[in-house]
């Protein structure tokens, strides 16, 4: 950051975010992309309406997509890093055409790889703005979270159902978090949270 | 210089053929409501009649790998998609396969084949041949139709594989069922 960000308030903690979003958890049903979004989730609790992603980069949103069709009264979370964010930039626009009231995209973006040693990525120093690209994809509600405040707000929303998709950027501090590790069992997770929705395992 | 333009249609060669509705009629027969695809010629009509069912959530991507996770997320969430693609798809979807693999979702990819029958088109050529072996290496069960009167039995077993038996399975359309892409000049 340069000094003519002097007045910007510091990163937020991206635990604290994520737990202030989990704190008042009722029906949510959350997906978190692989690397520290799965850890932050499972450090706010472990729940049966989590799944965890330990691959598929890039997929995160758009699974996160075909749950909130499936469930279009359920509010569902997608909780990704900015990384995973920029490999399925697509999926954004895939979001857009079909404005699911459902789904909010959580991006925590510290503009860093953080899970292969913190190579800066696109949107470093706020070169690729990811709420703006959300926007120009047709995505009508973004945030760009700088603030607890605004956090709290965050929270409220992706409770419940909007007009439409929501797409939240939260700008969070670097530092490496310790790993709170989640089950890596892609079979039990599925079968959990179908049990969780009243679902057979298969 | 001569400049080709593609013909309005990609199956400008044969009459109408009834397998594209025989694919609906399966799909809607098996309760699957949303379909995920990347547009190609040969799927225009299934696309179309997808597109025009208040029941079916047609979802166009902007590549295919993101189909491969959303119909994932649909079917943890209790409903059944299936994967629209052209055979060049396959290749974009490697990674994301290992979703379908790792938690065993079951998958339904319908692909149309490009680059193996007439094909005017040479870039078309490395991907067509190698769809079959990049869907096997990543564990996928391919079956294929190649007679428009195999087209619904083979999508018809395949869907039953898939959301019955949690199979991940794709059913290669062979470019012989839908023509060679005519370019007129």
């Amino acid at each position: 950051m340069t000094g003519g960000d002097m007045a910007a308030p510091p990163a937020l903690d991206r635990r604290a975010v994520v737990l202030e979003i989990m704190r008042g958890r009722r029906d949510l049903l959350v997906v978190a992309s692989l690397g520290s979004p799965t850890y932050d989730l499972a450090a706010a609790g472990d729940h049966e309406r989590n799944f965890y992603l330990w691959g598929a980069m890039g997929g995160a949103t758009t699974f996160g997509l075909g749950l909130a069709l499936a469930q279009p009264e359920v509010p569902v979370l997608v909780l990704v890093g900015d990384g995973e964010c920029l490999m399925g930039l697509g999926a954004l626009a895939t979001i857009a055409v079909q404005r699911p009231a459902n789904l909010s995209v959580v991006v925590l973006d510290n503009g860093l790889y953080g899970e292969t040693g913190a190579q800066r990525s696109h949107t470093s120093g706020g070169l690729t703005d990811l709420a703006q690209v959300a926007r120009a994809c047709g995505i009508a509600e973004t945030m760009r979270i700088e603030t607890e405040a605004q956090v709290k707000e965050l929270a409220e929303r992706v409770g419940r159902l909007g007009a439409g998709p929501l797409v939240a950027v939260v700008r969070i501090g670097g530092e490496e978090k310790p790993r709170c590790i989640p089950s890596r069992d892609g079979v039990a997770l599925k079968a959990r949270m179908r049990r969780a929705l009243g679902l057979d395992s298969m | 210089m001569t400049t080709f333009v593609a013909g309005d249609s990609e199956t400008v060669e044969q009459p109408r053929a009834s397998w594209p509705r025989e694919i609906y009629d399966v799909l809607r027969s098996m309760d699957v409501t949303i379909a995920a695809y990347v547009p190609d010629g040969g799927h225009a009509e299934l696309i179309q009649r997808l597109h025009d069912d208040p029941a079916v959530t047609a979802v166009p991507l902007t590549t295919e790998e993101e189909g491969v996770a959303l119909v994932s997320g649909a079917w943890i969430g209790g409903r059944r998609g299936v994967l629209l693609m052209q055979s060049s798809g396959v290749g974009n979807c490697v990674n994301m396969l290992s979703l379908v693999k790792t938690c065993r979702f079951p998958l339904l990819a319908l692909v149309t084949m490009r680059g193996e029958w007439g094909e005017f088109n040479p870039w078309q050529v490395p991907m067509g041949s190698a769809t079959q072996q990049a869907l096997e290496l990543m564990d996928v069960k391919v079956f294929r139709a190649s007679d428009p009167s195999e087209v619904a039995p083979t999508v018809e077993a395949a869907t039953r594989m898939a959301f019955l038996g949690g199979t991940p399975v794709a059913v290669l359309l062979s470019q012989k069922l839908i023509g060679a892409k005519v370019f007129t000049k």
